[in-house]
C-alpha cells in the first residue's frame, strides 16, 4: 500500500539566544501507511515534539527546517503554499496536544468548538454542520453526547476534555492525526480509555496516527509500529514487538528503567533500578560519532569516529548501531 | 520499627459554589486513618479526585484538616499551637510534581538551598555554604550547578535540587506528591534510586502519592488505595497489587501500562 505520509531526511534546527544554530532533528526518515498507528518514543531533547510541529510546519519562530521532505499524499508539505497548508492542517492532518485545558477555548461550549473546526474547513450550510457536529459527538461520547456538547471546558473532566480535542481532530475526516503526549496529563484508567478511543477511531474511520510519547509501556498493545528517537535521530524502527525485543542499546536500557513491578519477574522490589547514567539533553550530545555513545554501555571505538546508519536487522526492523554492522 | 505517623479519622471539607449559585460541600477526605512505620514507604494510590493530594497537603500542614488527628511522635499537628506547629513543620517536607513550579525561577541553586538553612539559623555563613555543597553532592548535583538558575537545569536536576532543599531541614518524613510523574522514564529511575539511597542512609519515611502503580509497587512497603475520600484497601504493596480485592484497585491495576501486553481491544465506549 502506498504510504499516506513519507518523511525523508528531515533536518530541523533552532537558533538559540546567542544566534547559534542547534540541530534538533538530524535526518529523520520514516513512512506511515494508511490507518497505521506509529508510536514515536523519545525522552526530553530527543526531538519528538519538534517532529510533530515540523511535519505541519508549525515550528517556533526560531526553528527552521533546513533539509528534507514531508510527502503527504504525494505532495511535499515543505513546498506547499500557506493557503494549501491551512487547508491541510486541521482538515487532512490534525493535531492533538498534551494539555486539553490549554487547547480549548474556556468560554465556548464544547459543541461550538467542534462546530468551528467544521465551519473553518467546510462549505456546507449551518444546519448540515450542526448535524455533522452532533454525529461526531455521538461517536466520541456514546453516552451523554448532548450534555457534553453543551458544557464548557471547566465543567468537564480531563478525559472528557481530551475527547473534545479528539472530536475536533476527527471532525473533518483527516487521514493523519498527530498526537503529542495526548494522555500524559491523565490518570492511568483515563489514559487507557483514551487509547481505546483512538483504536476505535482507527477501526471506524481508518485514520492513521503518529502517537508521540515518552512512556514505552503505553505503546504496548496499542501501536502497530514503534519509532525510537534519540538526540534527533531515529535509533530504532520496527514492528510493535520491538517493545518486547529491543535491539538498540538505548532502547534496551530505556525499557529496563521501567520497574517490572508486581507480577513481573524483573527487578526485585526496592532494588536499584538500572537507570541510564547522564542526561539526554541536546547540549550533552557529542559533536562526532553516535549520539548515544557517551551513555552507552556497549560502546566501541568506532562509535566515537562516525555516526551509525539505520541497518536492517529483520524484516521491517532497523537499528542504527554498529553492533549490527556485518 | 515503630509508628512515626498516625492519622486518625481525618476529614477535610471544602465549600464550593455550585452552578445554581448556592453553597455546596465537597468532602475531599472522609474519615481517613492509617499508620506509617518509621523508615518505611507508604504509597497512596487512586484516581484523580480520590483525595490523595488533599491528604498530602494536610500531612504537610499546607491545608488544615476539618477534623481528625495527625500524630507525629506523640503530638497531634492538627491540634498543637501555631508556634509549636512551626517548630514541627520542618520534620514533614513535601516534594511536588513539577519542580519547575516549586523553585524560585530567579534564584540560583546556591540561594535556593541556602534559604532553609537561614530559616533554621544557628550556623555561620561559611558553615552554610559548606552544607549547601554537601547537600548538592548528596543528591548527585555537580558543584558547578550552584551558580545555575532552575531554567538552566534539566527536569531531573531540578527534582534533585528540590530534594536537596528539603534535606537541608533534616526532615523525618517526605511527602512525595507525584514527584516522579513529570519526568522521563530514564530520569524517573535515577530519582527513584536517589530516593531509595537517601532512605537507606538517613532512615527517612516516605509517603509516596502517585497514580503510577508500577513505581508504587517498586518503592513502597505498604499501599493504601483511595476512592472518594476514603481508604478502600490497604496492605503490603505486593499483596494489594497482586491480589486486589476491591473493584477500584482491580481497575487501577488493569490500567497500568506494561511493556508486555496483549493487544488492546478497541473500546466502544
Amino acid at each position: 500500500m502506498a504510504s499516506v505520509l513519507e518523511v525523508q531526511e528531515l533536518h530541523v534546527s533552532y537558533r538559540d539566544g546567542e544566534g547559534e544554530e542547534r540541530a534538533a532533528l538530524a535526518g529523520v526518515s520514516f513512512d506511515l501507511a494508511p490507518g497505521e498507528i506509529l508510536g514515536v518514543l523519545g525522552e526530553s531533547g530527543s526531538g519528538k515534539s519538534t517532529l510533530a510541529t515540523a511535519l505541519v510546519r508549525l515550528l517556533a519562530v526560531n526553528g527552521q527546517i533546513t533539509r528534507g521532505a514531508v510527502l503527504f499524499e504525494g505532495k511535499n508539505l515543505l513546498r506547499a503554499a500557506p493557503e494549501e497548508l491551512r487547508e491541510i492542517r486541521g482538515g487532512r492532518i490534525s493535531l492533538i496536544f498534551q494539555e486539553p485545558s490549554l487547547a480549548l477555548h474556556p468560554t465556548m461550549r464544547a459543541g461550538e468548538q467542534v462546530y468551528q473546526v467544521l465551519a473553518a474547513h467546510g462549505t456546507s450550510g449551518k444546519s448540515a454542520l450542526r448535524e455533522k457536529t452532533r454525529q461526531i459527538f455521538a461517536m466520541v461520547f456514546p453516552e451523554e453526547a448532548e450534555r457534553i456538547a453543551r458544557s464548557y471546558p471547566h465543567e468537564l473532566s480531563g478525559g472528557q476534555r481530551q475527547r473534545v480535542l479528539i472530536a475536533q481532530a476527527v471532525a473533518c475526516g483527516p487521514s493523519v492525526i498527530l498526537a503529542d503526549e495526548p494522555t500524559a496529563s491523565l490518570d492511568p484508567t483515563t489514559q487507557m480509555e483514551i487509547l481505546g478511543v483512538f483504536r476505535t477511531l482507527r477501526e471506524k474511520l481508518g485514520v492513521a496516527m503518529i502517537f508521540i510519547t515518552h512512556n514505552p509501556a503505553l505503546l504496548a498493545g496499542f501501536a502497530d509500529r514503534v519509532l525510537v528517537l534519540y538526540g534527533g535521530r531515529v535509533v530504532e524502527l520496527g514492528p510493535a514487538k520491538v517493545l518486547g525485543e529491543p535491539r538498540h542499546p538505548y532502547t534496551k536500557a530505556l525499557f529496563q528503567c521501567v520497574p517490572a513491578g508486581f507480577g513481573g519477574n524483573g527487578n526485585a522490589r526496592k532494588a536499584r533500578l538500572p537507570a541510564i547514567a547522564g542526561e539526554s539533553s541536546v547540549s550533552a550530545l557529542p559533536l562526532k560519532g553516535c549520539a548515544y555513545e557517551p551513555r552507552c554501555a556497549e560502546r566501541m571505538d568506532v562509535c566515537r569516529e562516525r555516526e551509525p546508519e539505520l541497518l536492517s536487522v529483520n524484516e521491517g526492523h532497523s537499528v542504527s548501531c554498529f553492533k549490527y554492522e556485518k | 520499627m515503630q509508628t512515626l505517623i498516625k492519622v486518625e479519622n481525618l476529614v477535610k471539607r471544602y465549600a464550593r459554589r455550585n452552578p445554581a449559585g448556592g453553597q455546596e460541600e465537597l468532602l475531599a477526605l472522609d474519615g481517613v486513618s492509617f499508620e506509617v512505620l518509621a523508615g518505611s514507604t507508604l504509597a497512596v494510590v487512586g484516581e484523580s479526585g480520590s483525595g490523595k493530594s488533599t491528604l498530602a497537603l494536610c500531612l504537610a500542614c499546607l491545608e488544615e484538616a476539618t477534623s481528625g488527628s495527625i500524630w507525629l511522635e506523640g503530638k497531634d499537628i492538627c491540634k498543637v499551637a501555631e508556634k509549636e506547629r512551626r517548630e514541627m513543620r520542618p520534620q514533614i517536607q513535601m516534594i511536588f510534581q513539577d519542580p519547575a513550579n516549586s523553585l524560585n525561577p530567579r534564584w540560583r541553586t546556591l540561594e535556593i538551598v541556602t534559604e532553609p538553612l537561614v530559616l533554621r539559623g544557628g550556623i555561620s555563613r561559611d558553615e552554610m555554604k559548606k552544607q549547601v555543597y554537601a547537600l548538592l553532592g548528596r543528591v548527585g548535583l555537580p558543584a558547578e550547578t550552584a551558580k545555575r538558575l532552575p531554567c538552566e537545569l534539566s527536569g531531573g536536576q531540578r527534582q534533585r535540587l528540590a530534594i536537596a532543599r528539603v534535606l537541608a531541614l533534616e526532615p523525618k518524613v517526605l511527602i512525595l506528591d507525584e514527584a516522579l510523574s513529570a519526568l522521563d522514564c530514564s530520569v524517573q529511575a535515577q530519582i527513584a534510586n536517589l530516593l531509595m539511597e537517601l532512605q537507606g542512609a538517613l532512615g527517612m519515611t516516605y509517603v509516596f502519592i502517585t497514580h503510577d502503580l508500577g513505581m508504587a509497587a517498586h518503592l513502597a512497603d505498604e499501599i493504601v488505595v483511595m476512592n472518594g475520600g476514603r481508604i478502600v484497601e490497604r496492605g503490603r504493596a505486593e499483596e494489594v497489587l497482586r491480589e486486589p480485592r476491591e473493584e477500584i484497585t482491580r481497575r487501577l491495576v488493569a490500567a497500568v501500562p506494561r511493556l508486555t501486553r496483549s493487544p488492546l481491544a478497541p473500546i466502544g465506549r
